[in-house]
């Protein structure tokens, strides 16, 4: 249980890698690292498809990554109509990238692929909690 | 020269519609129709039916056995296959290992989508679970989100212009006109496309295609069965499939669509030709950019140089390589599961003479490139006449 919390709305209530969102309310990005491949995941994940372990440990998110892509949505699903626009983006942390949006706070700013970001975690108002992206320099 | 194993038979299409004034049932059957006549035999001869949607659209479970039964396909079986927006390329490729394999002689591949019983908003919301569901949905994804991300990737990368996407609109609007079954059949100018409003940047209205409602029907044929039934074989020379991780962020790039590379070369392979043998083909354009990604992919371009071809517009009906010149998905409009068979109905056409005003002069060999979600399923068919 627990990953309900997960986004601005989850579809998904159950799975063994709940504790992602036990380290966001903690302040901190996480995701899984498999020892043996010496293979970092994202999205995280307790099994490896390389070796078959079933239980892979959770390593720090780097401070910093870079930006591989992003939009400014100015069109939302059902259900995500009242944080319009938002940023959605992919970041690149050497070894592994990450899906989310970046900051509300960089609406307006002249957002360029490759700048540098950092993940940080996101409360939102009716408690529900992510990780998100923002401009680091 | 194409082998002679497997051939198609006889194509088929609805019109491509905001509303379809009937139920599934009724929908399946224009496409139906149209391929039976098309293919001139009766219901007899057709051995298994392949039912290719996306679910939730309407409220049928299980549509492939209502659709068996208005057909008046029982006792042949039947069953749905679904790759999003590919599911009826992928229907084509079962109905290919049936025939090959000597299981069943005469197959009915049929796609259909209903999509006009829910909001354009809902759609959105279905299409972006269509993608990693515990992992980016909750961000609030949708198909024009997607698709633009590559797009600014591919700006980033190679220097490719909002521009650049306006022309392909504009390409698809000069063919979509002359399509009497397609949903948009407005003339588009450059001006309009540039001046319609971000869906998701950078991607405009008029870079994205319209939902619609439609069907189509593609009837395959052993090469025993063909010569028997059929005037007009078109032959199947390539079919080639590949799949890259649903989450953007487990892809290893975003530069192009790497299930679409990887599928036109299998498919490229198994049918002993090149970029440069193929005289016709349609590529999934379900947004402006996904073209120029597909021109690439399919070796029509280097990669980075796809925006090339349509500013020389070689990819018209008179340049080196003719794409999409049925108006494409941008006009037809994008009935999820109908989408592939229409394409390989469009091909097919061509292979035989008989597309008409958008006849490219002695077709010989055409090109299929249909794409289900984001760059998730890529399938790449390759036929010859
Ligand atoms: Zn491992």
């Amino acid at each position: 249980m627990g990953f309900e919390k997960f986004g601005r709305k989850s579809f998904t209530a159950v799975t063994k890698v709940g504790e992602y969102v036990d380290k966001l309310e903690s302040g901190e990005v996480y995701t899984t690292h498999c020892p043996k491949c010496n293979k970092t995941y994202f999205p995280p994940r307790m099994d490896c498809p390389g070796c078959l372990s079933g239980s892979l440990e959770w390593v720090k998110v780097p401070d910093t990554g870079k930006l591989v892509t992003f939009t400014n949505v100015k069109y939302a699903p059902t259900g995500f109509e009242g944080d319009l626009p938002y940023l959605l983006a992919v970041v690149d942390f050497g070894g592994f990238r990450m899906f989310g949006r970046l900051s509300d706070s960089m609406q307006g700013m002249d957002i360029k692929v490759g700048m540098t970001v950092k993940p940080v975690v996101v409360n939102y108002e009716n408690g529900q909690i992510a990780h998100e992206f923002v401009a680091a320099e | 020269m194409p082998d002679k194993d497997v051939a198609v038979i006889g194509v088929g299409q609805s019109a491509f519609v905001r509303g379809y004034p009937g139920g599934i049932r009724e929908l399946c059957f224009e496409a139906y129709r149209e391929a039976m006549q098309d293919a001139g035999i009766s219901s007899k001869e057709i051995k298994a039916l392949i039912v290719c949607c996306a679910p939730e659209y309407d409220k049928q479970r299980s549509p492939s056995s209502l659709i068996d039964e208005y057909l008046g396909l029982n006792p042949a079986p039947t069953f749905m296959v679904e790759s999003l927006c590919s599911s009826s390329t992928t229907g084509f490729a079962i109905a290919y290992s049936f025939i090959k394999s000597g299981l069943y002689d005469v197959v009915c591949v049929l796609g259909f989508q209903k999509m006009s019983e829910i909001t354009s908003q809902d759609v959105q919301e279905r299409m972006g679970r269509g993608a990693d569901v515990m992992w980016e949905s909750p961000y609030g994804t949708s198909m024009p989100a997607y698709y633009a991300m590559y797009a600014q990737a591919h700006f980033a990368n190679f220097g490719t212009q909002p521009e650049d996407l306006a022309l392909v609109r504009v390409k698809a609007s000069t063919y979509g006109q002359l399509n009497e079954k397609a949903v948009y059949r407005k003339k588009v100018t450059f001006e309009q496309v540039m001046e319609s409003g971000f869906v998701s940047s950078p991607l405009k209205v008029m870079d994205c295609c319209a939902n619609a409602d439609g069907s189509s029907c593609v009837i395959l044929a052993s090469a025993d069965r063909a010569k028997e039934l059929s005037k007009k074989p078109v032959w199947v020379m390539g079919v080639g499939q590949s799949n890259a991780p649903m989450n953007l962020a487990s892809r290893e790039h975003m530069r192009g669509l790497e299930c679409a590379r990887i599928a036109g070369e299998k498919a490229y392979a198994m049918a002993g030709v090149g970029p440069q043998d193929i005289d016709v083909a349609e590529v999934h354009d379900c947004f402006t950019i996904a073209e120029i990604l597909a021109y690439e992919a399919l070796g029509f371009a280097k990669p980075g140089e796809g925006p090339s071809l349509i500013r020389d517009k070689q990819t018209y009906l008179e340049g080196k390589i003719p794409v999409n010149v049925d108006g494409g998905l941008l006009s037809k409009g994008h009935p999820i599961g109908a989408t592939g068979g229409s394409q390989l109905r469009t091909i097919v056409l061509q292979l035989r003479g008989e597309a008409g005003a958008i006849q490219v002069p002695n077709a010989e060999i055409g090109l299929v490139h249909n794409i289900g979600g984001v760059g998730i399923y890529g399938n790449v068919i390759i036929l010859g006449r």
